[in-house]
């Protein structure tokens, strides 16, 4: 399988505040890809930087193509959706606005509707509320609204900002069986970043393990979920 | 009953002009999440305009069309000139933006035009409508554009993807960048259909308070305080809000002794805040529910 995104040399600034010290990434077309870190580590900053919306220098190409200095709302067009941290739920908006929003920058208006439908399929509890202002949704809907949002852009390559913050964890073992089966049916790449390792290295195949600012570890997610050393050193359990 | 019936119907030809105010505060509201205090002298220098063209011999349904399109672009050129520099800065240097605006021009219309008082021609007439001596042909008429205007942008901003982008670009721009809006210019694009909307009221209130350069100043504190009252996020609570700011502002004025002129517009502002502790989100505004 080829390279879909590679990040190289990467670094970020807050204002005077460097987050990244050259950071090095890449990611494999149709794989479901974790990174892993503490609190403060480099994790948000990293899938941010990939859309623009922090200051860096460095490489970052997607399929080929580079998306420094392109602007938030142009990464996007390539097929690159991003979930962030906190949702970005429209709360004044309806689920069904929210869902159409998600596919703002499509064309197609008639495979809109059929994928609005699809999203009910996978989410029913988003259909039960369709017509319901997104704000009103539990933490758990809203999260299902978020990836249902991403999903709208028949993305190439999701990006996830940790999806299991502040949720039950029944409600996270739901969520991450829809995301393997969206990269399995619907072949999406993602890119998964979280707090909650155990989780995230029974989904993904690749893990990357990030401490301030650098990747400090990579490999097969099986393997670093059996190694002991690395999950009491870096991942805490 | 009759004066009843009378007063109701002159305050909703005056509630008219504030309704149609009202629409452009909301418009912008929509697009910024501010409010532009130089709406009503760019309103008052869009209807300066129309008033050019018709000096210069175009006809008057060349005109409307003409200055509705000169005054779309001249907002637009105002967002990118003025305030897209000023971009995240805090509120406080929007609303200096906002008064070094009118102030701006303010003056270039009373030096262009001078400060004398200008009749402006109605499309309508101005015959008493359906044997009325309260409401004339062209406050009927200004009412007719207002619900047309009000329907349109209803229309907009619920149905079409531009519309409902643009909501997304002012409730969240962050979240919107990220489903690939270009909010920059959905806020650019706020700004000329306000100053469109502007444009139009500027052009239908001109005939009724006369043309120059401060002829918006009361107006827009009550287009203002319509579309709060009506509130902000509603084009329909902004009409609804100028007519029932009309219609009060005019019944206090005749049923309270003592009242009369001088005192109206204290009356109707106390109604405004005694509606806004009750109902912060305005009568017709969605009042929205917040997770914590």
């Amino acid at each position: 399988m080829s390279t879909m995104l590679a990040i190289k040399e990467l670094r970020s600034y807050y204002g005077q505040v460097q987050a990244l010290h050259g950071l090095e990434l890449s990611i494999r077309e149709g794989a479901v890809t974790t990174l892993l870190g503490a609190n403060g580590a480099g994790k948000t900053t990293t899938i941010r930087a990939v859309c623009n919306m922090v200051r860096s220098t460095g490489s970052i190409e997607f399929e080929g193509k580079s998306l420094m200095g392109r602007s938030t709302e142009s990464i996007v067009q390539y097929g690159i959706a991003h979930v962030p941290q906190g949702r970005g739920t429209f709360t004044t908006m309806t689920v069904e606005e929210n869902l159409q929003l998600g596919a703002i920058t499509r064309k197609d208006t008639k495979a809109i509707s059929s994928d609005i439908e699809k999203m009910y399929a996978y989410f029913p509890v988003l259909k039960q509320r369709h017509t319901q202002q997104a704000g009103t949704l539990s933490g758990g809907e809203q999260q299902m609204l978020a990836v249902a949002r991403a999903l709208m852009l028949r993305p190439r390559l999701m990006l996830l900002d940790e999806p299991s913050f502040g949720l039950a964890p029944l409600i996270v073992r739901d969520l991450f069986g829809i995301l393997k089966k969206i990269n399995l049916e619907d072949k999406v790449t993602i890119l998964v970043v979280e707090q909650n390792a155990q989780l995230a290295l029974e989904l993904a195949e690749t893990a990357f393990v990030i401490e301030t600012g650098r990747i400090v570890m990579s490999g097969n997610a099986k393997e670093i979920a059996n190694n002991e050393d690395i999950r009491k050193s870096y991942l805490g359990y | 009953m009759e004066l009843f019936i009378n007063q109701v119907l002159a305050g909703i030809s005056t509630g008219a002009i504030y309704a149609c105010m009202a629409l452009a505060v909301v418009m912008i509201y929509q697009a910024i999440d501010h409010l532009n205090f130089a709406q009503g002298e760019m309103a008052m220098f869009s209807t300066f305009i129309a008033y050019q063209l018709l000096q210069w011999g175009i006809p008057y349904w060349w005109t409307f069309p003409l200055t509705l399109i000169i005054s779309f672009a001249g907002g637009i050129a105002i967002e990118r000139a003025l305030f897209k520099p000023l971009g995240n800065a805090p509120v406080l240097v929007h609303v200096a933006g906002f008064i070094a605006l009118f102030a701006i021009l303010n003056s270039v219309a009373g030096l262009t035009w001078d400060w004398t008082i200008k009749q402006f021609p109605t499309p309508f007439g101005n015959a008493p409508f359906l044997g009325s001596q309260l409401i004339s042909t062209h406050q009927a008429g200004m009412i007719g554009i207002t619900f047309i205007l009000l329907i349109l942008l209803f229309v907009f901003f619920r149905f079409t993807r531009v519309g409902l982008a643009m909501r997304a670009a002012a409730a969240l721009p962050e979240s919107a960048k990220l489903v690939g809006i270009n909010v920059s210019w959905m806020i650019a694009l706020g700004w000329g259909m306000a100053s469109g909307i502007g444009a139009i009221a500027g052009i239908l209130i001109a005939p009724v308070v006369f043309l120059e350069p401060n002829m918006m100043g009361g107006v827009l504190v009550y287009g203002f305080a319509s579309a709060v009252l009506g509130g902000l996020t509603s084009p329909f609570g902004a009409v609804m809000g100028g007519f029932l700011v009309g219609v009060f502002e005019n019944l206090v004025g005749t049923y309270i002794p003592g009242v009369g002129n001088e005192l109206k517009l204290p009356i109707a502002l106390a109604l405004i805040i005694t509606v806004l502790v009750l109902r912060p989100g305005g009568l017709f505004g969605r009042t929205f529910v917040q997770r914590v």
